[in-house]
Parts: C-alpha cells; structure tokens; sequence
C-alpha cells in the first residue's frame, strides 16, 4: 500500500497505517514523514490534559461533536499509559467517544505511552502529523497530566487546556504545580460535585502567584461533560485562545518554538543512536570501561576524547 | 522495529450490558503485554469494524453473551474483508453451543472460547496465529 499518496486522498486506512508506522518505528515511517512534511501545518492542535478520570475523553467528544457541527473535521490522539509490569496496555478512551466513532469527519487513535520517555512525544508529534497531511481540521490530543512526557506532548499544541475536577483532596496540588503552567485553559469539570467554587478559587490564586508575563489571562470555565453543560463556553474559550495566538502573533512563535524543540530532539536522538552504534557497541569501549573500573583513567577526559573522536569523523 | 506491540480490539456487539467476561479479558491480554483497545458495551459491527481500522489492531475479540453471535460474528468478518483488512485475526467468545462452532469458523472466526476458558489460553492463540 502507498501510505503517502493514501493518507494524501484521505484514505481511512492508510492514515492509520501511517500511524503504526511512526509507532512501532517501521524503517519506512521516516520516509513517509519526510514525503507528509510539507503537508503538514495546517491544522489547529488542542492539548487536553489532566488528572485521571477527569472527564478529558466526554469533553474530547463534546468538542469534538461540536466541531463538526460547525463543519470541521476532527483528528484524535488518546494518549494512555502502558502498565509497567507486563509492557501492555488498555486504552479506554474510545468508550467515551462512541457517539462519533462513526463520523466520516472524526478520526480517533490510541496510543499506549510505551515507557519510551523522550520518544513518546516524538511518536505523538508523528501521528499528528499524519491525522494533519490526512486532512483533520483540529487534531485533539489527550494525555493524563501525571509525567513529564505527558505534559511534552501537550507542550506541541498550540492552544493546552487542563482538566481537573472538584474534591480530588491534596494530591491534587502534586499534579497542578507540573500542568499548571502549561494551561492556556482551564476547564472545572464534573461541576455537578462540591467544592467547585474552591478549587476555582484555587487555580485562580495559582495563576496569579505564576505571574502572567503574556497578555492572554487563562479562562476557567465549569462543565458537566457527561451532561454538555457548559461545553460551548469551552468552545468560546478555545477560539479566543486562537484568536489571541493569531493576533499576537504568538501562534508563530509558539509553533517556532515547538519545531525547534522538537528537531533538537530529533538530532540528539540521532546522535544518540549514532553513538550506540560506533562508540558503546565496540570492543574498544569495553576495555575502556574495565580501565575506568580500574581507575587508570577518568570518564570526564574520556567523554570529552570520544566527543572529538566522533566529531573529526 | 523493537517497539511493535500486538493490538487487540476487545468489543462487545449486540444488545446484552453485561461486559464482565469482556473486561477480565481484556485485563489478561493487557497483563500479557497487548496493547488493549476497550470500547464498552452495545456496539454494531459496523462501530467495531471502524474501530479496527482507525486502531489498526492486529486482533479483534469478540464477546457476546446474548446468542446473537451466528449473525454478529460473521458479520463483522465480512465487514473487515469488504474494508480491506484482511490480516485481523478475529477470536469471539460467549455462550456459543458446540453446535455452532463449525459455521463460526467457516466464518473467519479463528479460534471460539466458551465461558471458563482460561485467559492463558486466549493469549496463547494469539501469540501463535497473528500475521
Ligand atoms: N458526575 C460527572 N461525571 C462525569 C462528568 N464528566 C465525565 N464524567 C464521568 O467520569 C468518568 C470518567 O470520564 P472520562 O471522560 O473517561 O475521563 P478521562 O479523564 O478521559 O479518564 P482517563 O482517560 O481514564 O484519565 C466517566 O464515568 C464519565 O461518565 C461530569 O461532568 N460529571
Ligand atoms: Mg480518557
């Protein structure tokens, strides 16, 4: 199949092909990028994160119904994170979001965060790209706010919205200081429970001690997903996100920064893979670790010697 | 390449609520390294089909406890070959009568697990047929 041209006439199955291409690293996925590159940029990214069960995929599925009200297709990744213990993994997001699985206008791909830290947020990018070059309008992604590859996936969308819910006791306060600063918008959910007005006043005094050094103050709506209520306000809040990003003219800067953030990444992986393979996997280094083991030489001058070594070649 | 994980979509079609059975599956193929996609209760094969093919999964399980399955079950084989995804291996499990195991097969059902079946047994199958 030719993934490229497929993803390119907006064919379901190839965009989905594409995407376990980058997943599983197939040797064909860099090239398939390299060819959806210039296909790509088009779309407007929503990051929604937040604590577990928040309501993040019912609100992914709200907006997205919304969207497509108003005539926009819509791409999601549902980021969720694969068990420690057996490597594997079960993605739930889509029992939320059943009501559009049968849209021809709605894409929706899980992926399992695969333990792999700093190339998991590569892989989202990836997929993006994919459900980007296929055509999606707004490409929405969902992560749990918890780790700090989470929070490097929502850090590429250019407008983040952070989920939390009422009554969640102090562990909550764990979580909001690493996601905080990363909200554009902040959605109370499950309004319908108490200690609303406490945590709203909470997360208004965080972003206040934060100190707002942009001139776009983060809107704290309320909703009751399960019920829609209040999903329009989040809508509104959106747009006015990207309408400030466009009229700043911070939506540049933003996604400047995020291409340069992520092809440095991106040749220090290469870097990385290069090194394994002429410095760590050779017989040389071994004697060099059993003469570190013996003292006869020290790991600074070392490290600077291969540096030059690799450099020179 | 070192990354590639087997993708099971776990899906209940037809009308029954119950998705017990369903969910300790899908915990027994998350424990045994899969990635597992869940999608709940009351699906049409129609959804399951689409499902597979946004996911990509390598195998659909099927769980249906209400007996609808002679008509469910090959149906959603007929789906995926009609959508091109002709590699899926699809598996179902229920309350199916011996009886009904032989057309279920000639259906594109690779494998039928009646209740009581050890997990190990499902992954197991898995493991030796995905393509
Ligand atoms: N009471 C109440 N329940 C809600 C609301 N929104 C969602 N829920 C319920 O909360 C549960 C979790 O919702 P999800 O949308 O799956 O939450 P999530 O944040 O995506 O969860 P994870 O992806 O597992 O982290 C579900 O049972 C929803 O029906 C709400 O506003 N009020
Ligand atoms: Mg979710």
């Amino acid at each position: 199949m030719d993934i490229v041209k497929g993803v390119l006439d907006r064919s379901r199955l190839a965009a989905a092909k594409g995407i376990t291409a980058v997943e599983n690293e197939y040797p064909e996925a860099t090239g398939i990028m390299q060819a959806l590159y210039p296909h790509t940029g088009r779309a407007y990214i929503l990051g929604i994160t937040g604590p577990p069960g928040a309501g993040k995929s019912t609100l992914t599925d709200k907006l997205a119904k919304e969207y497509r009200k108003r005539g926009k297709t819509v791409g999601i990744i549902a980021v969720d994170p694969t068990s420690p213990y057996s490597g594997g993994a079960i993605l739930g997001d889509r029992i939320r979001m059943m009501d559009i699985a049968m849209d021809e206008g709605v894409f929706i791909r899980s992926m399992a965060t695969r333990g792999s830290l700093g190339g998991l947020s590569q892989k989202t990018a990836d997929a993006v790209k994919v459900l980007d070059a296929f055509g999606c309008d707004i490409i929405i992604i969902e992560t749990v706010g918890v780790g700090q590859s989470e929070v490097d996936i929502v850090k590429t969308a250019d407008t983040t919205m952070v989920v939390l819910v009422p009554g969640l006791g102090d562990d909550i306060q764990a979580i909001k200081a690493g996601i905080l600063e990363i909200g554009d918008l902040f959605t109370i959910n499950k309004a319908d429970r108490e200690g609303v007005e406490k945590l709203h006043i909470e997360i208004e005094m965080m972003l206040e001690l934060s100190g707002n050094k942009t001139g776009w103050k983060p809107p704290i709506n309320r909703t009751i997903a399960s019920e829609s209520e209040g999903v329009l306000s989040v809508m509104d809040s959106i747009e006015a996100h990207a309408k400030y990003l466009k009229e700043s003219d911070e939506l540049k800067t933003r996604r400047a920064e995020s291409i340069k953030t992520e092809l440095l990444a991106m040749i220090a992986e290469r870097i990385r893979r290069h090194i394994n393979k002429t410095v760590a996997e050779t017989r040389d280094f071994e004697n060099t670790i059993l003469r570190l083991q013996q003292r006869e030489i020290d790991p600074y001058s070392i490290a600077d010697d291969i540096l030059d070594k690799i450099i020179k070649q | 390449m070192a990354e590639k994980r087997i993708r099971v979509l776990v899906a209940k079609p037809g009308l029954d609520g119950h998705d017990r059975g369903a969910k300790v599956v899908a915990r027994a193929l998350r424990d045994a390294g899969f990635e597992v996609i869940y999608t709940g209760i009351r699906l049409t094969p129609e959804q399951i089909v689409e499902t597979a093919l946004q996911e990509d999964v390598n195998v659909v399980a099927l769980s249906l406890l209400s007996g609808a399955h002679n008509t469910l079950f090959p149906e959603v084989t007929k789906l995926l070959k009609e959508k091109g995804l002709n590699d899926v291996l699809v598996i179902g499990g229920g309350v199916i009568p011996d009886a009904d195991i032989p057309s279920l097969k000639a259906a594109g059902i690779a494998d039928i697990y009646t209740p009581g079946t050890p997990t190990g047994k499902i992954v197991e199958f898995i493991k030796a047929n995905v393509k």
